[in-house]
């Protein structure tokens, strides 16, 4: 079996709130292989995104906490290390790159300024030295005319081209695992075939790992080699991105591939969508049992007692249900 | 949807609050449900009270309090408080309680009134530019401009000499100043409660909702008032409580200067200013007429707060 | 086709782009530039397009929420681009929107009951308080909402039950054609398939026209009949939806349907890679608007202007060399 990059362990992150504690990721269990690519996929507020940015402990505490689990990264316990030091592990050996390109450049600097500081802070680098970098950066990741590029601000970017930027600022430290939240689901459809396509070759040339978090099953299906399907904080199946289609076994992972209109069906196949009924719970006070039976056709009395553990039901196939 | 940030995350619970909260009836007056909310604020509550209470004591104090107000006894001056007088006396031996009785009617009647009058010109102003791009929306805007740039106290002290003597001839020398200083301070005060609104219709109308009321055939006033206005209410109210305070202090300011109220007519500007150059002789006089300025604008300003969170919905009260 | 309820006719939108000290008008965005098409009674005509192509200023235009610069829009035997103000009052009865924010489409001081009654109040509809109660009621109970919502707030809604009750608003008047302006596109995986089905029940129960306005493909191509696609303001083909789908003629329309990610990892497919971004619509290329990205592209496209030509039965393509 490959090394294990990262894996979390029964990761618990709380938000306290006015209302009551949010368990916004109540449990997770999930690892990425040295080289892989991982989908995690799940509507809002099924605590994708807080799983990711907990590993790179970007989250504010307070509100949040660590309620329980480790988040083992090359074998080390993140969890207990002291912020200095996390800051050199963040860009340097996990980058990560946001849905939204529009606002997670700063505005008042040019794209080259942003890239080089990023180099700068992980290498001693004269100015020249680290715009030089930038440059190359920016080539890398196919921006016509870099050497003009670098010197222009986020607003002359379109959407698809500071998204490139990000990408650029977060390979530029040749990070062994990039976290991509969402990073296709604010650009069109013709431009997220190439951002997808940039990430792949990312991949290949400087051999990271991805952990791709999207709410598009199709994304999935295309980019990644397993799957971790999360609902309501919870992992409720994980599989090799073929099994997790031919044969999903969770309710929800079914409802969720069966509810989105697929193009390349014939009319003949098509047929009224099979929705999958009510909405996400609460995450305040989130039911005892299995967090999907309220809305699951298979319901029984079980499933309402107690969360059913993941069990294996085929190789590097696990699944959190009773059938 | 796809955006789930750990913001979203913790104010963004819809489907709990819609499962939590019990049925309630179909049939139900906003009014009712605005009134139930402001009773859960606590801090506006008990400033309700306090109001109330300031209310009624200038309102019905002087009958219960006989003592008149310009009763000089030069044996009992700058006396603290006693049973005879229980906010002691001034310089010149008169009851305290019985002149901030009085005159606590002018000062809360100024403040309200100039406020109503800053908030209704400002909303009309600002309504107007709002809803009306292009040069009658750049024409009002450079009017509060030049409002804001001019010397407020010169251009007060020039108005006060042209219209002081005409308007005491047709309203007495009382009523006459009223009206001026009302409309003195609240003819300056307009601006901000003007931009404010402009800025909040400008982005309001943005809103698809209101492109909603449009497609469903809602007129311009319609819109206006059932959907912008509501929902630029917040911010005036916040203004609107501040000008309160203001005003009772603008006024104190123009008596001291010998511009608005003659100087025997006691309004709590005039008793704090007359007050203050025996502070450490008499602190009581200061302490009095100070704090109930202060008890009355803190209040005016939580009532604001609480009424904002009362009339807007999506706060959990 | 029947006689169509809706016909369009060359119309156009450019919006002013002011600057310098007297905010004169310095450059014009053509944001839609000379479309055409029809609708037919009770179809639902697709119009996908990525963003900035001009999709919801088109279905604003004919609402007249947005003024259209020049053309024509015929409904029920009237431009409406020259009715009155009352005349066009009236028409709204007959002509209404779904958008696509449930979060901001609804005023969030009014209740469900007011939202949903307003129309009926605007027009008069209701003879008494006690029939606009109980049409409010029956309006809620069609959309999947229960009778006890009336009194609630939008904010206490979740996202999908929110555009359900702007559905309600909608048919309030009992419109005959119905904009939706990316009805689904805020709302999960999960949520979208139920209101997909619901628009599709409504359809049928009311005879419903639509014109369905999104960004996803596998979207449109579920719910249309017939399909247009635009690209910087222009139609550049019109199809019915499966043909669109198995012969796609128009270059772009070909690259945009190959950039749909399909959820099913066994499915390879040839993808068309666009290069390059969405030129800027204030100075669209000469010529044909695609011919930047086209992978078709000769010079005299730069030139000539293709018009929207009917190459097969019921296929309409803008397109020098293609059909």
């Amino acid at each position: 079996m490959a090394e294990k990059l990262l894996e979390i362990k029964g990761l618990k992150t709380w938000f306290k709130t006015d209302d009551g504690v949010v368990r916004a990721v109540d449990g997770v269990d999930l690892h990425i292989d040295r080289g892989e690519t991982l989908g995690v996929v799940g509507e809002s507020g099924c605590g994708k995104t807080v799983t990711a940015r907990s590993v790179l402990k970007l989250i504010d505490m307070p509100p949040g906490r660590f309620e329980a689990g480790e988040i083992l990264w090359k074998g080390r316990d993140l969890i207990p290390v002291p912020a200095q030091e996390m800051d050199k592990i963040r860009a340097r050996e996990i980058a990560i790159i946001f849905q939204e390109p529009m606002t997670s450049l700063n505005p008042v600097y040019t794209v080259g300024d942003q890239i080089a500081e990023v180099l700068r802070q992980h290498d001693k680098l004269s100015r020249k030295q680290a715009i030089a970098g930038a440059v190359e950066m920016l080539r890398l990741v196919n921006i016509p005319n870099p050497g003009k590029r670098v010197h222009d601000y986020p607003h002359q970017f379109s959407g698809g081209m500071r998204q490139r930027v990000m990408i650029a600022m977060a390979m530029s430290c040749k990070p062994q695992l990039l976290i991509a939240d969402e990073p296709t689901t604010a650009l069109d459809v013709t431009i997220q075939a190439q951002i997808l396509e940039l990430m792949q070759e990312m991949k290949d040339k400087l051999g990271m790992s991805i952990m791709l978090i999207t709410h598009a099953m199709g994304v999935v299906a295309e980019t990644c080699q397993r799957v971790v399907v999360m609902y309501a904080g919870k992992v409720v199946e994980e599989a090799p991105v073929e099994a997790l289609f031919g044969n999903p076994r969770h309710p929800y992972t079914q409802g969720l591939i069966r509810s989105i209109p697929r193009v390349d069906r014939a009319a003949a196949q098509k047929e009224r969508l099979e929705a999958i009924p009510g909405s996400v719970p609460s995450l305040l006070n989130p039911p005892v049992g299995c967090r999907f039976a309220a809305r699951c056709k298979f319901a029984m009395d079980v499933c309402v007692k107690a969360m059913p553990p993941l069990k294996e039901v085929g190789p590097g196939h696990r699944v959190a249900c009773v059938l | 949807m796809a955006g789930s940030t750990p913001v979203s995350l913790t104010a963004d619970p819809p489907v709990a609050a819609a499962s939590a909260t019990p049925a309630r009836k179909a049939r139900f007056s906003p009014g009712r449900e605005a009134w139930r909310r402001f009773r859960r604020h606590k801090l506006a509550m008990a400033s309700t009270v306090i109001l109330g209470l300031i209310v009624a004591a200038v309102v019905l104090g002087p009958l219960v309090w006989r003592v008149p107000i310009n009763e000089i006894d030069f044996s009992a001056k700058l006396e603290g408080p006693s049973l005879a007088h229980p906010f002691g006396t001034d310089d010149l031996g008169q009851d305290i309680l019985a002149r901030m009785l009085y005159g606590g009617r002018i000062s809360l009647a100024v403040g309200l009134a100039a406020m109503l009058v800053a908030c209704f010109v400002g909303v009309l102003v600002g309504a107007i530019a709002g809803m009306s791009r292009g040069s009658v929306d750049a024409g009002l805007m450079w009017l509060a401009d030049l409002f804001l740039a001019l010397p407020q106290l010169p251009l007060l002290l020039l108005i006060i000499y042209l219209f002081r003597d005409s308007l005491t001839k047709v309203l007495g020398p009382e009523g006459g100043v009223f009206v001026m200083v009302v409309a003195v301070i609240g003819g300056l005060r307009w601006m901000q409660v003007a931009r404010l609104v402009r800025a909040q219709i400008l982005s309001i109308r943005e809103k698809e909702f209101i492109e909603a009321a449009r497609a469903l055939g809602a007129s311009n006033s319609r819109q206006v008032v059932r959907h912008i206005l509501p929902n630029a209410l917040g911010p005036v109210i916040v203004a609107g409580t501040i000008d309160v305070a203001a005003a009772i202090i603008a006024e104190s300011t123009l008596s001291f200067l010998g511009l608005g109220f003659p100087p025997d007519i006691p309004t709590w500007g005039r008793v704090l200013f007359d007050a203050k150059d025996t502070m450490d002789m008499a602190p009581h006089w200061v302490l009095f007429s100070g704090g109930a300025i202060f008890l009355a604008v803190l209040s005016i300003n939580f009532i604001g707060d609480g009424l904002r969170d009362a009339l807007d919905p999506r706060r959990v009260l | 086709m029947s006689e169509p309820l809706l016909s369009v006719r060359n119309l156009k939108k450019h919006f002013a782009v002011s600057g310098g000290v007297f905010a004169r008008e310095v450059d014009r965005v053509h944001a839609v530039d000379g479309v055409s098409f029809d609708i037919g009674k009770g179809e639902t005509l697709g119009l996908v397009g990525e963003s900035g192509c001009g999709k919801s200023t088109t279905g604003r235009c004919i609402l007249r929420l947005i003024e259209p610069s020049s053309g024509e829009v015929w409904f029920q035997g009237a431009d409406v681009t020259r009715l009155g103000p009352d005349a066009m009052r009236a028409l709204r009865r007959d002509m209404q929107i779904i958008f696509q924010d449930p979060y901001a489409s609804l005023n969030p001081r009014l209740t469900v009951g007011a939202i949903v009654g307003e129309a009926l109040q605007i027009h008069g509809l209701a003879k008494s308080r006690k029939a606009l109660e109980e049409r409010v009621l029956e309006l809620l109970e069609t959309v999947g909402l229960q009778a006890d919502h009336m009194g609630r707030f939008p904010h206490e809604f979740s996202g999908g039950q929110r555009q359900r009750i702007g559905i309600a608003r909608a048919l309030a008047v009992d419109p005959k054609l119905v904009i939706c302006d990316e009805p689904v596109s805020a709302l999960d995986v999960s949520i979208q398939a139920q209101v997909i089905n619901l628009l599709e029940d409504l359809q049928e129960k009311f005879g419903l026209t639509y014109l369905f306005i999104a960004h996803d493909l596998s979207v449109v191509e579920h719910i249309s009949t017939r399909i247009a696609v635009m690209y910087l303001g222009r139609v550049v083909e019109i199809a019915g939806s499966r043909d669109l789908y198995d012969t796609p003629l128009h270059p772009y329309s070909e690259a945009l349907l190959s950039a749909v990610p399909i959820p099913d990892p066994t499915v390879k497919r040839k993808r068309i890679m666009l290069q390059g971004d969405v030129p800027n619509p204030i100075r669209p290329p000469s010529g044909c608007h695609f011919h930047t990205r086209c992978p078709i592209a000769k010079p005299d496209c730069s030139q000539r202007s293709p018009e929207l030509v009917e190459k097969r039965p019921g296929h309409w393509v803008a397109c020098h060399y293609r059909g």
